[in-house]
């Protein structure tokens, strides 16, 4: 499907650039423009079709039904699938868990949203199918999609209300359901495809440089690593790998895009899948400023909980993507 | 009358590109109103949204968790 661009990027390094095909320099510049091109197409592609998506399931409309319905133990998943579709910023992660818990919806519920919504976004999933390909980027997202569940479900067991801060309590006591107000947008697509237009073009343009980034890294190791070079280091056997990984991951916080390029090349190099997707999962689901900003609405010891159970969900992750994959 | 316009976010870079945006064009334009950042989250949940940028005009919640465009705030405002 994407021989074109091999093509474009054959002849702009062969023959206009004039390179010779053995040089280091070469591969990498081939290998830069090739992925360049593909992963900005899939990422235009996904971002888009999120977008329409997510026109027609706006988080008022999925606070909602989550509210409204009983759906007897389906809400969980159901709220990690919602979490899919909606795009997260980390900066609206205190109102979405206010106005999820003012809904009265339960906080373990609350969490199977809050944690697959960054996890598997837009940007994370065309980035996938571009670096790794569309059977990896399923299994991202499925686990993506039972680690929030189940996450979510150990979550509300450990009966968390009483650590959230006073004023939160407060909302919490006065949640009720009818206050919910839903008013839907009677707008045809016609209308709403500039809406949805101008973000794919927001959004595309505040990744790119990151992407572009990641890939140029990515270019140069792919060219100068050698194959296997990390295999000594990290192989399937060696079981602390894993929890190394994601432990180092969850403190830091870069959107997918300038990350997932380079971990590709590392995967390449010989990092398991496993390791790598823990790792990746660590970065994008959980970092240090989203706790910052949670202080607001959670005591410390909930943070370090709902942190701790996510970390741990995804290590067990990482073993079973090693296992399996 | 000079319209009350609150600008509700955290602080994200998003919501700093919102009250530019806002800004700019109550000044090219010249229309009175008065441009108010609202960054305390207890406040923001009063006007029960969910997403944030979210722009206010005279209590009205108008746009949410997106940084529209020029053009859509100017025929906001008038």
């Amino acid at each position: 499907m994407f021989d074109w661009i091999q093509h474009i990027a054959d002849w702009l390094v062969y023959s206009v650039f004039n390179l010779n095909t053995n040089q280091h320099l070469a591969k990498a510049l081939n290998f830069f423009i090739y992925d360049s091109i593909k992963i900005l197409i899939l990422l235009f592609v996904v971002i888009f079709f999120m977008g329409i998506v997510n026109s027609y399931f706006p988080i008022d409309k999925v606070r909602s039904y989550l509210s409204k319905n009983k759906l007897y133990g389906l809400e969980y998943l159901l709220a990690s699938l919602f979490g899919v579709v909606t795009p997260f910023c980390s900066c609206s992660s205190v109102p979405l868990f206010i106005g999820f818990v003012r809904g009265g919806i339960p906080l373990g519920v609350t969490f199977a949203f809050l944690i697959t919504s960054p996890l598997v976004n837009e940007v994370a999933v065309g980035l996938f199918i571009g670096l790794f390909g569309v059977k990896t980027t399923l299994i991202y997202v499925i686990s993506g999609v039972l680690l929030g569940t189940i996450s979510g479900i150990i979550l509300q067991k450990l009966k968390l209300e009483r650590f959230l801060t006073p004023w939160v309590k407060t909302v919490l006591a006065d949640a009720q359901r009818e206050q919910d107000l839903f008013q839907e947008e009677k707008l045809s697509l016609k209308q709403r495809l500039p809406i949805i237009w101008a973000e794919v073009l927001k959004i595309l343009k505040g990744i790119i440089p990151y992407v572009l980034v990641g890939i140029a890294i990515g270019g140069l190791m792919h060219g100068y690593i050698s194959e296997g070079f990390f295999e000594r280091y990290m192989d399937k056997d060696n079981l602390f790998a894993v929890p190394i990984v994601t432990i180092l991951a969850v403190p830091m916080y870069s959107n997918a895009s300038g990350i997932l390029p380079v971990v590709q090349v590392l995967v390449h190099k010989g990092i398991p899948l496993g390791t790598a997707i823990a790792f990746m999962m660590g970065v994008v689901g959980l970092s240090l400023p989203e706790a910052m900003l949670l202080k607001k609405v959670m005591t410390f010891k909930l943070i370090a909980t709902f942190f701790g159970v996510v970390t741990l969900c995804i290590i067990l992750s990482g073993y079973v993507f090693n296992i399996i994959l | 009358m000079s319209l009350a316009i609150k600008i509700l976010g955290t602080g994200c870079p998003k919501c700093q590109s919102m009250v530019s945006i806002v800004q700019k064009v109550v000044k090219e334009n010249n229309i009175d109103a008065t441009v108010e950042k609202v960054e305390d989250i207890m406040e923001i949940m009063k006007y029960n949204i969910m997403t944030t940028p979210a722009l206010v005009v005279n209590n009205e919640v108008t746009i949410k968790g997106r940084v529209p465009s020029g053009e859509e705030i100017l025929a906001l405002l008038n």
